[in-house]
């Protein structure tokens, strides 16, 4: 073992390192905490498969058309869409546990910087989506219930992982805000109702006028139209995306805002 | 500010910016004010103990020049530099008291972690090893002990290879044992050549493994010097004599006097030089029934660094 001394050259030699601390070596890891966390993944990618196995493969109408494809395949866009803002929700909301252990106290002890750290919850979160995503897909598939043409399956499947991203920065909100290890258990029940009021379980159409109306509102209606457009082939109504975009908006700026309060604070 | 430093590399170590540099930090939260003023340098190769009650301001302290907080007012270097780019350059790293750890990972994939985030890191590895937990490498974090979590914690700190290790209350829930081993992979690694400044409220660890001790109470320095010297001063004398309507200011100024009390008319004063204070006591101003004591060495710190000690004083004094 060397003595060390340290000079002025020693100083200089020192670097930071590049894009904040950003590294495979992290994200891999985080995506294997993610997986590691048996709640987490019943939560996001069985649950949504097993919906769709529950409603996407009923006699009565799962066959019957649906735009390019037939309902089984609009059910599984739809299931799909569940467990993937789960999946993203989940993923950004764990920032509240790693807040709660002093997780991200400690990473402010590294070169992290605070905007990598954000990127690396987004990505993580988007991998969980992707693994919802296909896994919904892949069942959906080997089923051979769900129908429609090649194209639209890749074309859907990456609207929907992409349209996840505005959950990934409602989880990040949501994980800012509640200062909770059960942070999850909350955050279920809301993207349940969310998931009722964008019509991914039950047609909006078959919900009275009024609820209706409140319901184009909610955060899930304008993805769920845009995720199903490519299938249906309609044409695409900019209240959809006003609904998408105007939610992303709140999310991300309410992440940030809270983001910002918690850097001064910890 | 990398540019203070010579391009010729030549630079001799004295010619280094302070480990650690504060001027005039003052650190608020609301109304309360945790650190009041704190002038300090610590330079490359000393090994400083923060040493004061619970709630003197050593964390207070210890997050400004992490820049885990801001202060409210003074200034902070960490070799010439601000703290978040010295941290960001792995110069400087910390082990905190408590928290900081994930469960879900093992011990390895924590250290993994925080290596991959440094431009230059040890071995993961070789800095296990020397914290002592290379055996529970693949342990989940959350089923290591809490001496296991510090050693952990320790180990992240060495990673960055840092020319600054800061430590705070490291020691706080280990036994004994746990104590003394700790200090000792301290100690050991310190003989290397890094600055090491470490918070404590135990005078016998500052005692034991410091160069030299900063007292503080109140958020502020009362005493900064050798483990000796700073001994001395908590084991002076105290002058005690009865005093009406005693000028404290006056009895502050005093050359050798360190800190003061008044109770109605009895007047308690700390001196490191009592016969100074007698002198003047008997010679200027009033005051009989003179008592000196000498007072044990644990009695006088906590006579230094404790709530009663200029409270009570204040509060039965005329007003200025």
């Amino acid at each position: 073992m060397s003595t060390r001394s340290l000079h002025a050259a020693g100083l200089a030699t020192r670097r930071a390192p590049g894009p904040g601390g950003l590294n495979t070596t992290v994200l891999g890891l985080e995506v294997r905490r993610l997986l590691r966390n048996r709640r987490t993944v019943i939560f996001a990618v069985i649950s949504p498969v097993a919906f769709f196995l529950l409603f996407g493969l009923n006699k009565a109408y799962a066959t019957e058309p649906a735009g390019h494809g037939n309902v089984s395949a609009f059910i599984m866009i739809s299931m799909a869409l569940y467990g993937a803002v789960l999946a993203t929700t989940s993923g950004g909301a764990m920032v509240s546990i790693e807040r709660a252990a002093g997780w991200s106290r400690q990473l402010r002890l590294t070169p992290l910087s605070p905007a990598a750290y954000i990127s690396i919850k987004m990505v993580t979160a988007l991998v969980l989506g992707l693994a919802s995503v296909v896994a919904v897909f892949a069942v959906a598939m080997l089923t051979g219930k769900a129908s429609m043409p090649g194209y639209l399956w890749i074309v859907t499947g990456l609207c929907v992982w992409i349209g996840s991203l505005v959950f990934a920065a409602f989880g990040l909100f949501m994980g800012y805000l509640l200062p909770t290890e059960n942070v999850m258990q909350f955050l279920g029940f809301g993207l349940m109702l969310f998931a009722f009021g964008g019509g991914l379980f039950i047609p909006l159409s078959q919900y009275p006028h009024a609820l209706q109306t409140v319901a184009e509102f909610t955060p899930l209606y304008g993805l769920n139209q845009l995720v199903h457009a490519p299938l249906l082939g309609g044409s695409v109504h900019l209240m959809w995306v006003a609904n998408a975009v105007a939610w992303l908006a709140i999310f991300a700026s309410g992440a940030t805002w809270r983001f910002r309060k918690d850097t001064v604070r910890v | 500010m990398t540019d203070l430093l010579p391009d010729d590399h030549k630079a001799a170590a004295g010619d280094l910016p302070p480990a650690i540099e504060l001027l005039g930090v003052h650190k608020s939260f609301g109304s309360v004010e945790a650190v009041k003023g704190i002038d300090l340098s610590v330079l490359s190769g000393e090994i400083v103990a923060l040493l004061g009650p619970n709630g003197a301001g050593k964390t207070s302290a210890i997050d400004v020049i992490l820049g885990l907080s801001q202060p409210t007012s003074g200034q902070v270097s960490v070799y010439g530099m601000r703290p978040r780019q010295a941290i960001s350059r792995g110069l400087v790293s910390a082990v905190m008291q408590t928290g900081g750890l994930l469960k879900d990972l093992t011990v390895a994939e924590t250290a993994r972690y925080t290596a991959s985030l440094f431009f230059h890191s040890e071995p993961v590895a070789q800095v296990l090893d020397r914290a002592g937990i290379a055996a529970i490498a693949n342990r989940r974090v959350g089923k290591c002990s809490g001496g296991e979590q510090q050693r952990l914690r320790f180990a992240m700190a060495l990673l960055s290879d840092p020319e600054l290790l800061i430590l705070d209350e490291p020691t706080t829930g280990m036994d004994v044992e746990g104590r003394r081993s700790f200090w000792a992979a301290i100690r050991h690694d310190a003989e290397q050549g890094r600055t090491v400044l470490f918070a404590t409220h135990y005078l016998e660890e500052a005692d034991a493994y410091a160069d030299r001790i900063i007292l503080l109470r109140h958020g502020q320095v009362v005493a900064d010097g050798t483990a000796a010297e700073v001994k001395a001063l908590a084991a002076g004398r105290t002058v005690r004599a009865t005093l009406a309507s005693a000028d404290q200011a006056a009895l502050r100024a005093i050359p050798g006097a360190d800190g003061m009390e008044v109770r109605g008319e009895t007047v308690l004063i700390h001196a490191s030089d009592s016969d100074a204070v007698a002198r003047y006591l008997l010679t200027a101003t009033a005051a009989r029934d003179l008592e000196i004591t000498t007072r044990g060495l644990e009695d006088a710190f906590i006579a230094l660094t404790s709530d009663g000690n200029d409270g009570n004083g204040n509060h039965t004094g005329a007003p200025r």
